[in-house]
């Protein structure tokens, strides 16, 4: 037996001995050892944060990672984004019936990796199986709840003129690596994706009092996130283009996309929006981290009417920044 | 760069307004793009002409297009800026989404391989394009009859970009003072069919690139041009344009291509501006294939489209523009396409 | 939408119209068709176009189209950040 079958979902012994076997002995832990029907948890002081993400991804395995990795990393990162530290996750399964075990195994082995490299138990979890249907091969839902320290609070509402952004590490990389994966593209690059826990990178800086808010700038890239922040707060944002942490490669592999990478996918990356007084102590932090080696302020809140996100270009001419309006589509010509 | 800009800004001091047309849709977003446009002297205007190919596509090829898609006969291969562009039976993206077979390529080499793999189905590529892209369709043309791929037609709707130039000229409104002259579409053709535009109408031409150093270079050329009262050809992107252009290319265009009238939208029908099969390739002529026939050409309603690619409208000054029309729910071709002059202006300077 | 930037042809197959490369843009590649630019040899720099090399540059001049994007300011390495303005 070698692929999942739909007896695999059915509840009974080949469920127990796909969990026992394939499933459970790679994510061991105390918390989940038991096998409850629910995690108990001690209550934490402070407040509880709770977020859920489900993960689709074709394919499954990519440059720098994979479904499993980001599964982690997605619903970590987001209890990061609010101050939060992750208690643990829940794990969801949704396996297409012929998928095969062998590939089961490698993405729970890259999950488990991930979440030991987070810190972050997985708590509680559930299998099923779907029929085959040319569906994805594996669904992932993550749920992962977090306690935030008192006295944090990272909202829009507490960014103001001069806060200073800083974006962690060169963008775009999570979704060139996926596009040079996509079929019929013929792209090949040497770029991986930079999926990530990111909780470890901002751990150091939920202390300094001009922490205001953090993002991660996944599918509507850095763009997204700046678009989100001029709606938010009613304020504009000024980025430099000279100041972007762009390496080499990803500058050439946008360029050659006939993409811009401020609207590329990552998975490993924050913006963040800092009083100035706290900038500097900030970006030592995160450049301290094997994460935020390349961390830059990028650019600066501005008052400003009608609001919006401009980018003072490499020549010194101004253009505005947009949510892009779809994902990110190649035009190689 | 800073002293080409001192430049330039002393040499326009006083000219009074300048009229500068660029005719490559990739000029037009990165003049915007790079910032270009916000350095320029105030008084240098620069107006984007008819350089987007989904724009100046006449609706009549893409309702034909559409057509062909929803009859269920053929599987549709297309470059993606096609895909959202309004026709009167909706999009082909809408029809995707009900199940018509349509396939969005990056390379004319991708529809041919679809062909391939898929014998039994029908395959049709929207050849659309000037100069630079019409060369890969007539080298997909002559491997298509090379591997015997009876089922694989294009619509071609390939255009020449010297005809349209002309056409705007003759209008006796076109107030222009100069062109700055595509770069890739002047990798194949060379300069010298740009010569008329300087001997006979004594406009200043400059061929440029696409980064910003190329596009300041070319704009500051023009101005300079245009200050001397010396009007001259001009090609500031060395690199990649030699005099006689890809001679090679154009054989290969030649002998798959015959020019032919062919209807511009908003622009009517311009003599010899476009490109049809010759005979010997008629098997591939989606047109003869499948007895396809062009439709009334119009545009959207309420929609300036038509005048914005002759540069007779700015997008701002289209009542739809940012409000009824925008990047999410377009109206027509200029905002639809990643190169259409809307598009450019909407994603880059609309402020308010 | 035409690409500024030339590429190196780092691998060449086919025969004639056939005649295809990889091309390598400073870490990432592409497969184009070589039909067009009959004369391009590995390592020759490359225009290229939707899928398609269309002229092939002499090292002097590719190295020439580099230069303009670094006074652009474009092509650097990671640049330093800025630092926090008062
Ligand atoms: S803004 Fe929209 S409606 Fe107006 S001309 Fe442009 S595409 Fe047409």
């Amino acid at each position: 037996m070698s692929q999942v079958l739909m007896a695999h979902g059915g509840g009974g012994e080949l469920t127990r001995q796909l969990l026992v076997e394939r499933v459970l002995p790679r994510l061991a832990n105390p918390l989940l050892n038991p096998l409850l029907d629910s995690a108990i948890l001690e209550r934490p002081s402070g407040r509880v944060c709770l977020t859920t993400d489900s993960f689709v991804v074709q394919p499954l395995f990519f440059p720098g990672g994979d479904i499993g990795r980001l599964a982690v990393c997605g619903t970590v990162n987001d209890l990061t984004c609010l101050g939060a530290r992750p208690l643990g996750l829940s794990l969801a399964l949704i396996l297409e019936e012929g998928l095969e075990l062998e590939t089961l195994e490698r993405v729970i082995d890259s999950l488990a990796r991930t979440a030991e490299e987070a810190g972050v138990p997985i708590i509680t979890g559930d299998t099923k199986v779907i029929e085959r249907q040319r569906g994805d091969g594996i669904l992932i839902n993550t749920t992962g709840i977090g306690v935030l320290p008192e006295g944090l609070d990272l909202r829009p509402a507490r960014i103001n003129a001069g806060d200073l952004v800083i974006l962690t590490g060169v963008p775009a990389e999570h979704g060139l690596a996926i596009l040079s994966v996509r079929e019929g593209l013929g792209f090949e690059t040497a770029l991986a994706s930079d999926a990530a826990p990111l909780n470890g990178l901002a751990a150091p800086l939920l202390a300094l009092p001009g922490l205001r808010f953090m993002r991660d700038p996944t599918r509507g890239g850095v763009a997204g996130v700046l678009a989100d922040l001029v709606e938010e707060t009613g304020l504009s944002v000024e980025i430099e283009e000279r100041a972007l942490p762009l390496s080499p490669i990803v500058r050439h592999a946008s360029e050659m996309l006939g993409l811009d990478p401020l609207n590329v996918a990552n998975e490993g990356k924050l913006v963040i929006v800092i009083a100035p007084a706290d900038a500097s102590t900030a970006l030592a932090r995160l450049r301290a981290h094997p994460l935020g080696r390349h961390a830059a302020i990028i650019g600066q809140i501005k008052p400003s009417t009608p609001p919006l996100a401009e980018l003072i270009t490499a020549i010194g001419g101004r253009r505005i920044i947009q949510r892009p309006m779809a994902e990110a589509t190649p035009r190689i010509c | 760069m800073k002293a080409t800009l001192d430049a330039l800004q002393r040499d326009a001091e006083g000219l009074g307004e300048l009229r500068l047309m660029e005719v490559c849709g990739t000029h037009t977003v990165a003049l915007f793009r790079t910032g270009v446009r916000d350095l320029l002297p105030s008084n240098v205007r620069l107006i984007s002409g008819p350089g987007c190919p989904v724009c100046v596509t006449s609706q009549g090829y893409i309702d034909a297009a559409i057509e062909a898609a929803a009859s269920g006969e053929v599987t549709l291969c297309t470059y993606g800026d096609m895909l959202r562009v309004p026709g009167q039976r909706g999009s082909l993206e809408a029809l995707k989404a009900r199940g018509a077979r349509v396939v969005v390529c990056y390379s004319i080499r991708d529809a041919l391989k679809y062909a391939q793999a898929h014998p039994k189905e029908q395959v049709m590529f929207l050849a659309v394009g000037f100069e630079t892209t019409t060369p890969a369709s007539a080298l997909a043309v002559l491997e298509a009859a090379r591997l015997g791929l009876e089922r694989f037609t294009i619509l071609s709707g390939h255009k020449l970009v010297m005809p349209a130039i002309e056409a705007l000229l003759a209008d006796p409104q076109a107030d222009l003072h100069g062109f700055l002259l595509p770069g890739h579409v002047s990798v194949i053709l060379g300069a010298s069919p740009y010569r008329p535009l300087v001997d006979e109408h004594g406009l200043a031409c400059v061929i440029a690139g696409f980064e910003p150093q190329q596009l300041i270079d070319g704009v500051a050329r023009l101005v300079a041009q245009i200050k001397a009262g010396a009007p001259a050809l001009e090609n500031v992107y060395r690199a990649a344009v030699r005099p006689d252009g890809n001679p090679h290319a154009r054989a290969i265009t030649q002998q798959v291509f015959v020019a032919e009238d062919t209807e511009w939208r908003a622009m009517g029908v311009i003599p010899n501006s476009g490109l049809a099969l010759r005979d010997e390739y008629a098997h591939f002529d989606a047109f003869k294939r499948f007895s396809l026939s062009l439709g009334a050409d119009y545009d959207p309603p309420g929609c300036l489209c038509g005048q914005v690619i002759q540069g007779r409208v700015q997008p701002p000054q289209c009542p739809h523009f940012g409000k009824g029309c925008t990047l999410t729910q377009p109206i027509g071709p200029c905002m639809v396409s990643s190169e259409g002059t809307c598009a450019a202006w909407f994603k880059y300077a609309r402020r308010a | 939408m035409c690409l500024a930037v030339p590429g190196q042809v780092k691998e060449v197959y086919g025969e004639g119209l056939e005649r295809l490369a990889k091309v390598d843009f400073q870490g990432s590649r592409v497969e184009v068709s070589l039909a067009m630019v009959p004369d391009a040899q590995l390592d020759a720099w490359v225009l290229v176009h939707a899928g398609y090399a269309i002229e092939v540059l002499d090292e002097r001049e590719a190295r020439e189209t580099w230069d303009y994007l670094k006074t652009a300011g474009l092509y650097d390495e990671i640049p330093p950040a800025l630092e926090p303005k008062p």
